[in-house]
């Protein structure tokens, strides 16, 4: 059986824009989200800026019960369900009923449970208060936490899985749905992923020297993939949801349809072949794009436009040598390119679903999003694709076929194919 | 402290854990916390944690299991509060 998967729902918790609309005008108009935080220049960090959405927890009146609400304290959690529960509302869906819904389940990703709820945990226990911990504690700091609150609110019951493949993750999460819809075991499947990266997790990365140092004093400059003058990353926080659904039952219902994933692919270079903890093997990568288009059953001249994983660090430039070689294009030939982290930094397992629910818009709208900062681009990935296709203004033209990816530590990889919804 | 003032103070602790405000204004001490006002058993914890600290109490592992309806918590933060009665 291979179904075909449609995407009819949309929702975006990032630190340039909340909700499509504002999210939709911030990368039209390339706003970065990107400020400088006084907390970690105070921790002396290196790296003392960051993408952080301008949500709090209270934002979600009405979305969870109040008796829910009260004591939910995990802000990746509260992100995610607000990106959830927007996609599933914009698919034209109810929020509560009564009813399970078998065909429907929820894939929906996280690296790490939120460390402010385990903080207070351990602070607790440690001054032998455990018993004041309450009952609210555990399902904050399981990962399972926020598809659990999800499936609740929504009353799912197909396959209900929370997924991590660090930076990897929310591409994966989005191709396991896919994958669950197109072999027949559910309908509709609510995908995506969150994060919450709170000043320990930050301070890990700081710590490895691959966040960017030079641009505190000018945090909108800091983001700055495929920049001669980059240096590390900007770490980042948000989630981004999907609904993907079987296209005949959408098309039953009459659901609007942004557009098709065709085609992807999730795998792993095995830490071999140049491939490490934290570096992407070449040939791992090169076979996950491969393997993405052969999925897809289209021409790799059919892309538009890639939308990278490009983090701003020394990888940018292996990355587009890896995507010219799978997609064997080179020059101005190749497709415009794109690194959404420009104006959000990177939200590690978030970062895969906000771009996507960045690439859908790009689809459905015609255009490609700027490359802020791209003023100085790496020598070497001009002689490889030019600059033609690196744009640092919005370009508006007829988006056909995205491919989107993303690579994370342990090697793993996903790479996604999604199209215009043709009959 | 009398049973009624009790019983005012004790709807104060309930209500983050009831989404049915109008039945928990017309609490009386036959009603159930979770038949009648609908409380997820799990935050039945939350509530003597929050008891504790409102009625200045310990209540232990024993006497919290008595607290399923309004009477029986009265019974127990009573006690509490005035242990020689």
């Amino acid at each position: 059986m291979s179904n075909r998967v449609v995407i009819t729902g949309l929702g975006v918790v990032a630190p340039n824009g909340i909700g499509v609309p504002d999210f939709l005008h911030a990368i039209q108009n390339g706003i970065s989200g990107i400020k400088f935080y006084p907390e970690f220049e105070e921790l002396k960090f290196n790296c003392q800026v960051g993408g952080f959405p301008q949500f709090e927890i209270e934002q979600l009146h009405g979305y969870i019960s109040e008796t829910s609400l009260y004591g939910l304290k995990g802000k990746g959690i509260a992100y995610g369900i607000r990106a959830a529960l927007d996609a599933w509302v914009d698919a034209g869906n109810e929020i509560a009923g009564e009813d399970t819904l078998w065909d429907t389940g929820c894939v929906f990703g996280s690296s790490v449970a939120d460390t402010d709820v385990i903080k207070n945990a351990i602070n607790r226990v440690d001054a032998k208060e455990s018993k004041k911990l309450g009952s609210r504690v555990v399902e904050q700091i399981m990962n399972s936490g926020i598809t659990a609150y999800i499936s609740g609110r929504l009353g799912l019951g197909n396959r209900i899985v929370n997924n991590s493949a660090a930076c990897a993750t929310g591409t994966q999460s989005i191709f396991m749905g896919y994958e669950y819809i197109k072999t027949g075991t559910a309908k509709r499947m609510v995908v995506g992923s969150c994060e919450f990266v709170d000043r320990y997790i930050f301070g890990g990365f700081d710590s490895m020297r691959v966040l960017s140092r030079k641009y505190n004093d000018e945090p909108e400059r800091a983001s700055r993939p495929m920049s001669a003058s980059a240096g590390g990353f900007v770490p980042g926080s948000g989630a981004g949801a999907l609904i993907l659904e079987e296209l005949e039952y959408a098309l039953a219902r009459g659901a609007k349809i942004y557009g098709e994933v065709v085609g992807g692919s999730t795998n792993s270079g095995g830490q071999r072949n140049g491939g490490s903890m934290t570096a992407p093997s070449p040939v791992g990568v090169v076979k996950c794009i491969e393997d993405a288009i052969a999925d897809a059953k289209i021409s790799t001249d059919a892309i538009d436009l890639v939308s990278g994983h490009l983090t701003a660090t020394i990888a940018d430039k292996l990355e587009i040598q890896n995507w010219v070689q799978a997609l064997k294009r080179e020059g101005d030939n190749f497709p415009l390119v794109n690194s959404l982290k420009s104006m959000v930094g990177h939200s590690l397992s978030a970062a895969g679903s906000i771009e996507m629910v960045a690439a859908v818009l790009q689809l459905k709208y015609n255009f490609a999003h700027p490359n802020l900062n791209l003023e100085d681009p790496i020598p070497e990935i001009v002689d490889m694709i030019g600059t033609n296709n690196l744009p640092t203004k919005k370009v508006d033209r007829e988006i056909n076929t995205i491919a989107k990816a993303n690579f994370g530590f342990g090697d793993v990889n996903s790479c996604l194919i999604i199209s215009k919804y043709k009959a | 402290m009398d049973r009624k003032a009790i019983l005012n103070e004790l709807k104060k602790v309930l209500a983050p854990y009831t989404e049915d405000k109008a039945m928990l204004e017309g609490i009386n001490e036959q009603t159930d916390l979770i038949k009648d006002l609908k409380i997820n058993s799990a935050n039945l914890v939350d509530i003597i944690i929050d008891a504790e600290s409102q009625y200045n109490i310990e209540i232990d592992f024993d006497a919290a299991e008595k607290m399923y309806n309004v009477g029986n918590c009265i019974d127990v933060i009573a006690e509490k509060l005035n242990p020689s009665a």
